[in-house]
This record gives structure tokens, C-alpha cells and sequence, in this order.
């Protein structure tokens, strides 16, 4: 049976290291033609080169500057998107601190990764995702949320509270696309073994934590569930 | 009429003259556009993005700075991005009208050009010496990369500012194909969307690879509007047949619009889907097939634009029109007031 993803001109952000790397690896694998976004060039081309068929592109979703520039590549080089994967996180201080102890910059930058670069990337794509929608493809944006959004860990302020807005964005953007065809989700792929997770907690034990190849799948399964739901909904 | 001169999409004051069935001319705020549409009505849209088809850079044999606006493509297809036709410039930016811009030193066959990341060969002149056909060096990948870096979107000496990407993107805008915007699109937002359908009209769109307006050089513009791929998807072609099927009227927003249906439109009414080149020109001897109704900008007589809209109306009444845009003053080009004509 041919895999769902088979064609889906799929978008993800920070596809260089942890759970984007696994979804680009795993998407690729599957068929779907992948963009992904990364800020260092070196990286992105390796990346690119250890994965045949996926195209890299040099930016930063922080950067105002550099949304459209990622919008044109993405549409351009895949002729139209399906599935847009905001997963490029900033984790906020490190060492993590407490938020009284958290420089206002530092929560500047989460929020600006986590929430206004998603929020300005989704936006510059809306037009192809509704025309993707418009076709029958099954358009979805797939925000990667976290635990931190929901419960309130101390020292996860700038993290948690950003990746809070960042669900709740998704909640209202369902809502208010749901006629169009476009579908949003917020999911939490837990606790993974990733340079991100280290960065928090160094002395985690990677074998307590999941790997980001086990988290990519159960997404892309979600993400899957969402297309064929779109699929039924449009044959009945 | 008046140049609008900020680079808005909807201002609040924008407005909108209605040309109805009966012929009478109506002024309303634009907002209003909706409740002119009738249940059964099928609204159809450009979906092009806009390039950054604007590239400075440097002409190799001679050193001398110039501008290439990238005017044409073969093909919509993501992979077919290395050959254009383009239209090069001297020195100058935006600021300058291009009637003032200096002539580019003379081109030939074989010439390299350097624009930012991006060099190109000359492969040959389109009848033109500022009209070239030109092919980019490196893979499609590097040519999306460069444009996106080192472009910048057609920019018009009527504004007050340079217009980034953000600027001219309509919110509908997916495959980036078009050269300048299709403007009449900016009227259109989320929110409108979801006016048309409470209307019970609908609606749908194609791409089309809108192409330069005007080079400020009366020999070229002549040649406008270039070739011009479109794509119509079967969804829209079967709700054009849904359309006419329920009584409804197809109205085209944007002369882009009409340009491909009607190219696409076989004689007895019904549409082709899939991909096309947009060659005729259209104007009073056209007899429209497919599309019965525009929203348009407004546009001043001379313009292939005006031409067009002549299929749509008689000239008596498009005079009147037009004699009501100039006392009402109403704003012409890219982020002006709009017509609709029923």
C-alpha cells in the first residue's frame, strides 16, 4: 500500500539536530518531498547531502528577514506546500532560571523563536496551504508544543510560557481555518534524547528519555491521521 | 485618477465602483464587494506569489552596473527555473522613473552577468536590445536560493517607499510564479473568504505567472503582455461547470484571471484543466467564453489593462466609468480603489 506521505510536499524548521533531523530522515523515507530550514549553512548542506531528494535552505525563523526568503524557497522548490512543521525551539536561558533571574532578552528570544517566527512563517504560507486545501491535498501545520506549555516547571518560564502561547495560537488558528481546509495541531513528542534536552537537564539519563527517531514517528503517524481524516471527509 | 502612492493592500478608505447589469454606476466602500455577489456565484482568484524578479547586478565585458527584471518563463514547473526572459536596465533605482533610467550598455549573445549570488549567460536577444533571453548557472535549488537572497520584488517610482516581498504577496499567494502581483487579489483576505461563502458563492483560483505591466519603453511595451503560463487545477475547472450548471456567475478577480480562463475556455464554454500558455491578447473583439463577471483595479485608457476590460464593456459605458474614477477621484496602479463590473 503506498504510504500516505507519497508526494506531500512537507516544511520543517530547525531540521538539522534532534526531532527535526528524525522527522527529515523519516519523511524523506517515506516518500513525502521535503524542504527543511536550518541556520547554519555547513549543516544544512550535510543534511541535504545524507538525504536524498530533501532540500536545505539557510535561515533563521527568529529573523524577520528572513521569513519570506524561507516562504519562496519552500514554495518554489516544492511547487506548493502540504504540511508545514514548526519545530526550530529556543529553550530560553541556560543553564535554566528561574523567571526573576531570566534577562529579558533571553525571554525576548524564546518568544520570538517559539511563537512570532511561526506565527510569521505560517502566515507567509497560508495562501499555499489553503490552495493545497483547495486541491483535496489534506493541509496541516503541525506546531511542536511540549509538557512545559501545559504545567508550570519552575525554571521552564521563558520556554514554557512561550510554547504556551504557541499551543494556544494553534487552538485559535484551528478554529478560525477549519473552513478553508487547513488543519493546525499542537502535539508533545515528550521527553527526548536530544542536544536540546541536554542543554536543560545535562545529567539526564538518556536511557530514561525517548529517542527523537521514536518521537518523528508517532508525529508523522498523527500528521498521517490528520491527511486521511481530511481524505475521508472530502470522498464522503 | 490619483497614483496611489502607499504600499496598503486594503486600506480602510479603499473604494469600489460597480458597474451593475443595468449599467448604473455605483460608488461603495470596498468592504462592500460581497454583497454584490449573489448565491450560486463562483469567485475566481489569482494564486500566484510574487517573485523577487527584480536583481542588480553587474555586467560582466563592460563593469557597468545594471538592473534585470526577470519578465517571463517557459513553464510553471519548480525544477524549469534556470531560463527567463528578461528586461535589463542601467544604473538607477526605484526613485527613478524607468522612462528617465539610463539605457543598459548593448547586449549581446554570450554576455555573463553577475547579479548578487546568481551569474547568467545571455543566450539570446528577443527582438529587443533591452529584451533578452537569459539562463541562470547552478542547480534549481541555487537559482531559488538566489532569487530569495539577492532579489527584490519590481519596485515603482509612484511609491514613497521600496516594496519588500510582504508588500505584494496577496494573502491567497502560494506558488511564487507571477513577476509583478496579480494586484486585484489584495482586496482579498481570510476574512472576505469567509464572507463569500456566508454569501453562498464560491470560491477558487488558478496561477498565473503575471507577467511585467510596463518597462517605461514604448517599443517594448508594445510587446505586453508577454506569454504567460497559467495552471487551472480540474477542482476549479469543475466549479466553473458547477457554476454554469446552477445559473451563477463567474466573476474574475484580476485581469490575469480572465486572461487564462478565457485562454483555457473551449468555444462552447467549457473549461480545459491543467497547464497553458496565455498567448491572445484580449479587448473589445473579445467575445468571453467562460468569465461574465471582473473585479478589477482601475485602470488608465491606453493600458493593455483598459483594453481588456473593453470585452466587458461597451466603450460608452466604460467612459462613463472612467469619467467617474477621474471626478471621484479614485487611485490607480497596484494598491489602488477597485471596479467591479457585473
Amino acid at each position: 500500500m503506498t504510504d500516505v506521505f507519497n508526494g506531500v510536499r512537507v516544511a520543517i524548521t530547525g531540521g538539522t539536530s534532534g526531532l527535526g533531523l528524525a522527522l527529515v530522515r523519516e519523511l524523506t523515507q517515506r516518500g513525502a518531498r521535503v524542504a527543511f530550514v536550518a541556520r547554519t549553512r555547513e549543516r544544512v548542506a550535510q543534511v541535504a547531502q545524507e538525504n536524498p531528494g530533501a532540500h536545505g535552505i539557510v535561515g533563521d525563523v527568529a529573523s524577520k528577514n528572513d521569513i519570506y526568503p524561507m516562504a519562496i524557497q519552500i514554495t518554489g522548490e516544492l511547487g506548493g506546500l502540504d504540511v508545514l512543521i514548526n519545530n526550530a525551539s529556543d529553550l530560553g536561558p541556560t543553564p535554566l532560571a528561574m523567571l526573576s533571574d531570566t534577562e529579558c532578552e533571553d525571554l525576548e528570544r524564546a518568544f520570538t523563536t517559539n511563537v512570532i517566527g511561526p506565527f510569521r512563517l505560517t502566515k507567509a504560507l497560508m495562501g499555499a496551504l489553503a490552495a493545497s486545501a483547495r486541491e483535496g491535498r489534506g493541509a496541516v501545520v503541525l506546531n511542536i508544543s511540549s509538557d512545559a506549555a501545559i504545567n508550570p516547571y519552575p525554571g521552564w518560564g521563558a520556554y514554557g510560557s512561550s510554547k504556551a502561547a504557541l499551543h494556544h495560537l494553534t487552538r485559535i488558528w484551528n478554529e478560525e481555518h477549519v473552513n478553508e481546509g487547513v488543519h493546525f495541531l499542537s502535539l508533545d513528542p515528550g521527553d527526548m534524547d536530544t542536544p536540546m534536552h541536554a542543554a536543560a537537564i545535562p545529567d539526564a539519563d538518556p536511557a530514561t528519555l525517548k529517542r527523537p527517531e521514536q518521537a518523528a514517528h508517532e508525529l508523522a503517524e498523527a500528521i498521517a491521521a490528520q491527511i486521511e481524516r481530511i481524505e475521508e471527509l472530502i470522498r464522503s | 485618477m490619483l497614483a496611489a502612492q502607499l504600499p496598503v493592500q486594503r486600506p480602510a478608505d479603499a473604494k469600489l465602483l460597480v458597474v451593475d447589469e443595468e449599467k448604473n454606476l455605483i460608488h461603495v466602500p470596498r468592504s462592500a464587494f460581497v454583497d454584490f455577489l449573489r448565491a450560486g456565484d463562483l469567485v475566481i482568484a489569482n494564486d500566484a506569489a510574487t517573485l523577487p524578479a527584480s536583481l542588480s547586478g553587474v555586467h560582466q565585458r563592460t563593469g557597468r552596473l545594471i538592473e534585470v527584471r526577470l519578465a517571463g518563463r517557459p513553464s510553471l514547473d519548480p525544477n524549469d527555473i534556470n531560463c527567463f526572459s528578461a528586461v535589463v536596465f542601467g544604473e538607477g533605482d526605484f526613485q527613478l522613473r524607468t522612462e528617465d533610467r539610463p539605457l543598459p550598455p548593448r547586449l549581446q549573445r554570450g554576455d555573463r552577468i553577475t547579479l548578487g549570488p546568481l551569474h547568467a549567460t545571455i543566450e539570446k536577444l528577443l527582438g529587443h536590445p533591452r529584451l533578452v533571453a537569459l539562463r541562470f548557472a547552478g542547480t534549481a535549488d541555487e537559482v531559488w536560493s538566489g532569487l530569495a537572497s539577492h532579489g527584490k520584488p519590481i519596485q515603482y517610482s509612484h511609491l514613497q517607499s521600496s516594496l519588500e516581498l510582504w508588500d505584494v504577496w496577496t494573502k491567497i499567494a502560494g506558488p511564487p510564479v507571477a513577476f509583478e502581483p496579480p494586484s486585484a487579489g489584495f482586496v482579498l483576505d481570510w476574512h472576505l473568504l469567509a464572507a463569500i461563502r456566508e454569501h453562498r458563492a464560491r470560491f477558487a483560483t488558478i496561477t498565473h505567472a503575471a507577467g511585467i505591466s510596463s518597462t517605461g519603453d514604448d517599443d517594448l511595451d508594445r510587446l505586453l503582455p508577454f506569454d504567460e503560463p497559467y495552471h487551472i487545477s480540474s477542482t476549479t475547472a469543475a466549479a466553473v461547470e458547477l457554476t454554469r450548471q446552477l445559473g451563477g456567475r463567474v466573476i474574475a478577480v484580476g485581469t490575469t484571471v480572465v486572461r487564462a480562463l478565457e485562454d483555457a475556455a473551449t468555444e462552447d464554454g467549457h473549461l480545459r484543466s491543467g497547464d497553458g500558455l496565455a498567448k491572445g491578447r484580449i479587448g473589445p473583439a473579445t467575445k468571453l467564453k467562460v468569465v461574465d463577471a471582473i473585479l478589477s483595479g482601475t485602470h488608465e485608457r491606453g493600458t493593455s489593462h483598459y483594453e481588456l476590460l473593453r470585452a466587458f464593456l461597451e466603450d460608452a459605458t466604460l467612459e462613463r466609468a472612467t469619467a467617474e474614477l477621474d471626478a471621484r477621484g479614485y487611485r490607480t496602479h497596484e494598491f489602488g480603489d477597485s471596479v467591479l463590473i457585473l
